[in-house]
């Protein structure tokens, strides 16, 4: 390799570590181990639902991977989401293990997938310093990152909505449980 | 010196206008131009009101028509070229001898840009577009040194764009078909280089493998940034020695070097990366923002502090600096 | 349909470099020879003190000369040698970069494989300022050459059949950087690989082959089982590509069966055992990946 190595900057611990998502707390993750699934169900389906509602074009973006499954694994939470694209009536669903034989799977801290979807993460970034891990269909990845960046889902806001008069507070609530988007890279780190 | 920014998406191009880009670079949603991937781009009405949303805010909008049209199919460029212009594009950035030429006669009131994916990186070859076309402005190729940029400069007949970060090409661009050696899909002829459609990723908890076609590409240890598998910054064997014989994974940050592209000369200054996300975008276009903006107060710059966004975490002034040769 | 030589695309021992060029000029049935340093401008002044005897042997040979162009011109040394070829009116200049063709323009001259003519509109513009032979890029397919000839009927059109393939360019030396030399004090050591450095990937699966600046591909293109194909496309000329095996033979197997005297698929086997060790592709012209081998 060349002698005289080019100047260069690397991330420094640090610097890495203000930019990037941080995880879930252990006793927040062995809290949440035994709680059933169920509950979660009609409160996933009303955020997709009013993500579709705000941003009907989404899944013109996905244009011939529509249809696939995509598994959400938050690698800090013992349950994980399918995601299935179907065009006419997508579905979301929470599973205790993500099925085999998925088009792709994105694994990541559950701040790190929340992020991504809602913007405050740039997906490539993620990817590069490893604290998003994806297999399967790539060009599927691509498209539905390109799609839900472009739609400006503000994830917390249109999930707490279903919850009527606790939208507010739970708003509240998810919102200190979550990372700032990182728009200034110069933002203090959230910890 | 204007900053120009990329968009992939309608989000994108908001995101930047409203970060303080003096003009936003984007193409169509097919294969005219070299970003061509999935679910990102501009339909022909997304493009209308990306234009009406920047000038509004006093921003351009370029529009890239910047791969090679296909023998016997030129349709596809030619009405992309007649769209950019009915949309309002500022200026289209063309690559192709013959579809400049069409955009010259057809539209000789639209000003022209040559895509560095023209790899016109000499004086001479500036001076073909100028003469044959009346281009106005030529984005130079990544592997020119600053002092070549000022020397390019003060000798082209029209103003000059350099690329100030973002993705690295170390092969002059427009000239490369490594990717379409291992995949049959090229940047020139498809607008992709190593396509996501061939790559994959096997990731056993220790050693992330990442595959481009039939080829490994990279593999990396437990907690190493990734890459993804750009041919060209790949880790590959020879007789003499093994690693990153072509370039390791690294980004172009220039951001010290404006002074100098100041001094050259440059009229434009380019944010590489319309496949990236809005917070990228947002992210890099405001600490340029603040760099022009500290160049012009006369106040130090100081690095941009983007590293956490690029590839392989690390970043390069690239062949600004003479020694990455 | 004619056969071209292209040029020596490695850095070859001066010496060996113009008894390889006395030899074609006796022995190889192609008709049209292009000579000179097309990749690194640090190599030409070793080639320059033989070149004027190469090119008269070949001539008087009965060959046509063509003096190729740098590929990429970017030092003001570089500029002023390159424009000092493309003015030389008494040479046929092959250009391998935009800036030589400014200086070419109204005067009859040739387009190597290094100058991106996707198209017939393309194709056509260089036509109208006096282009009268086009290699075109190598990762054309079949249905674009045709294309293509069929836009420009009074231009040769070539296609690269034979040799490794130039794939990229660059202006970062990476035969220097493994030596961990810098480019301006590369001791010329890519002179260690006359047929290039062979590249493996990290599961040691031949990939590419780095010639100094440039990268080509470790399979061999050859296109002798495609001469049906090409001919029906409009190709005049097929460009074989020197590498280290004997070019003689392989211009007479091409020459044979483009005369018909042999089939391809015997042609195929002989090559084989005229350059041992090499993989042959042709996916670009069946537009696949390069690295593929169609229809074998």
């Amino acid at each position: 390799m060349p002698s005289e190595q080019p100047a260069r900057r690397t991330a420094g611990h640090e610097e890495a570590a203000a930019d990037m998502p941080g995880r879930v707390p252990l006793v927040v993750q062995l809290a949440l181990r035994p709680l059933p699934l169920l509950p979660l169900q009609p409160i996933l389906a009303a955020t997709l639902k009013a993500v579709l509602a705000n941003h009907p074009g989404i899944f013109e973006r996905l244009g011939p991977h529509a249809g696939k499954r995509f598994g959400l694994a938050p690698t800090d939470l013992p349950l994980a989401f399918l995601l299935e694209s179907l065009p006419r009536r997508p579905r979301i669903t929470a599973v205790r293990t993500l099925p085999a034989r998925l088009d792709v799977t994105i694994r990541g801290s559950i701040a790190a997938l929340i992020g991504l979807v809602d913007g405050g993460y740039d997906g490539d970034a993620l990817f590069f310093s490893r604290d998003l891990v994806v297999e399967g269909d790539m060009e599927a990845v691509v498209a539905l990152r390109n799609a839900i960046d472009d739609a400006q889902i503000d994830l917390v806001r249109e999930g707490c909505g279903s919850l009527g008069p606790l939208a507010a507070p739970a708003e509240r609530l998810l919102r200190s449980l979550l990372p700032r988007p990182v728009t200034d890279p110069g933002a203090m780190p959230w910890n | 010196m204007e900053l120009i920014c990329p968009a992939g998406t309608p989000a994108a191009l908001r995101a930047a206008v409203d970060a303080g880009a003096d003009a936003v670079y984007c193409g169509f949603r097919d294969e005219t131009n070299a970003r061509n991937f999935p679910g990102l781009n501009f339909s022909r009405a997304e493009m209308a009101e990306g234009v009406a949303y920047a000038h509004a805010r006093g921003a351009k909008v370029l529009v890239a028509i910047n791969t090679f049209p296909r023998a016997g199919q030129l349709g596809l460029w030619h009405g992309a070229v007649d769209d950019a212009v009915a949309a309002g594009a500022d200026a289209l950035i063309l690559a192709d001898v013959g579809l400049i030429a069409y955009a010259a006669e057809c539209h000789p009131a639209q000003r022209l840009h040559v895509s560095v994916q023209a790899a016109a990186a000499n004086p001479d070859a500036i001076a073909f577009y100028v003469e044959a076309f009346g281009v106005k402005r030529v984005v130079l190729p990544r592997v020119l040194s600053v002092p070549e940029i000022a020397a390019i400069t003060r000798a082209a007949a029209c103003e000059t764009e350099v690329f100030v970060f973002g993705g690295l090409c170390v092969m002059a661009e427009g000239r490369c078909s490594l990717s379409s050696h291992a995949t049959g899909q090229s940047p020139n002829m498809h607008g992709v280089c190593s396509p996501a459609s061939h790559v994959s990723y096997r990731d056993d908890g220790n050693t992330l493998v990442s595959r481009l076609g039939d080829f490994t590409i990279n593999k990396f240890a437990k907690g190493e940034p990734a890459a993804y598998p750009t041919l060209c910054k790949g880790r590959f064997r020879t007789g003499i020695g093994a690693g990153y014989i072509f370039e390791e994974p690294v980004s172009l940050d220039a951001a010290e070097m404006l002074p100098g592209l100041k001094k050259a000369g440059v009229t434009a200054l380019k944010i590489e990366g319309r496949q990236r996300g809005r917070a990228y975008i947002a992210s890099v276009v405001a600490s340029f923002r603040a760099a022009l903006a500290a160049l012009e107060a006369g106040r130090p710059i100081t690095g941009a502090g983007l590293t956490a966004m690029t590839e392989g975490q690390t970043t390069t002034v690239g062949a600004y600096r003479k020694t990455w040769r | 349909m004619e056969l071209t030589l292209g040029p020596v695309l490695f850095n070859w021992q001066a010496d060996d470099w113009r008894d390889f060029y006395f030899r074609i000029a006796d022995d190889a049935p192609v008709e049209t020879v292009v000579i000179g340093e097309v990749v690194c401008s640090k190599r030409m002044p070793f080639l320059a003190r033989h070149l004027p005897a190469v090119a008269e042997r070949l001539a008087a040979a009965g060959k046509t000369v063509i003096f190729g162009s740098l590929a990429l011109v970017a030092l003001e040394r570089e500029r002023r040698q390159m424009e000092e070829l493309a003015k030389s009116e008494d040479l046929t200049v092959e250009a391998n970069d935009v800036s030589a063709l400014r200086h070419l323009a109204g005067r009859p001259h040739a387009i190597g494989p290094f100058v991106n003519i996707y198209n017939e509109a393309t194709a056509a513009f260089f036509a109208s300022r006096g282009a009268r032979r086009m290699c075109l890029p190598p990762e054309l397919p079949a249905a674009s050459v045709a294309a293509i000839a069929a836009g420009v009927p009074d231009v040769t059109v070539e296609v690269f059949a034979f040799g490794r393939v130039p794939l990229a360019i660059s202006a970062r030396c990476y035969h220097a950087r493994l030596h961990k030399l810098t480019k301006d004090n590369c001791r010329f050591v890519c002179e260690k690989d006359p047929d290039g450095l062979a590249v493996e990937t990290l599961d040691n699966e031949p990939f590419l082959t780095v010639n100094g600046v440039q990268t080509l591909s470790h399979t061999v293109m050859n296109l002798v089982g495609d001469i049906d194909l090409l001919r029906s496309a409009g190709v005049g000329a097929l460009r074989l590509s020197p590498q280290c095996c004997d070019m003689v033979a392989v211009a007479r197997l091409f020459r044979d069966v483009i005369d018909g005297r042999r089939e391809a698929g015997e042609a195929e086997a002989a090559l084989a055992e005229v350059y041992p060790g090499a993989v042959f592709a042709n996916g670009f012209v069946h537009a696949e990946s390069g690295v593929r081998r169609v229809g074998a």
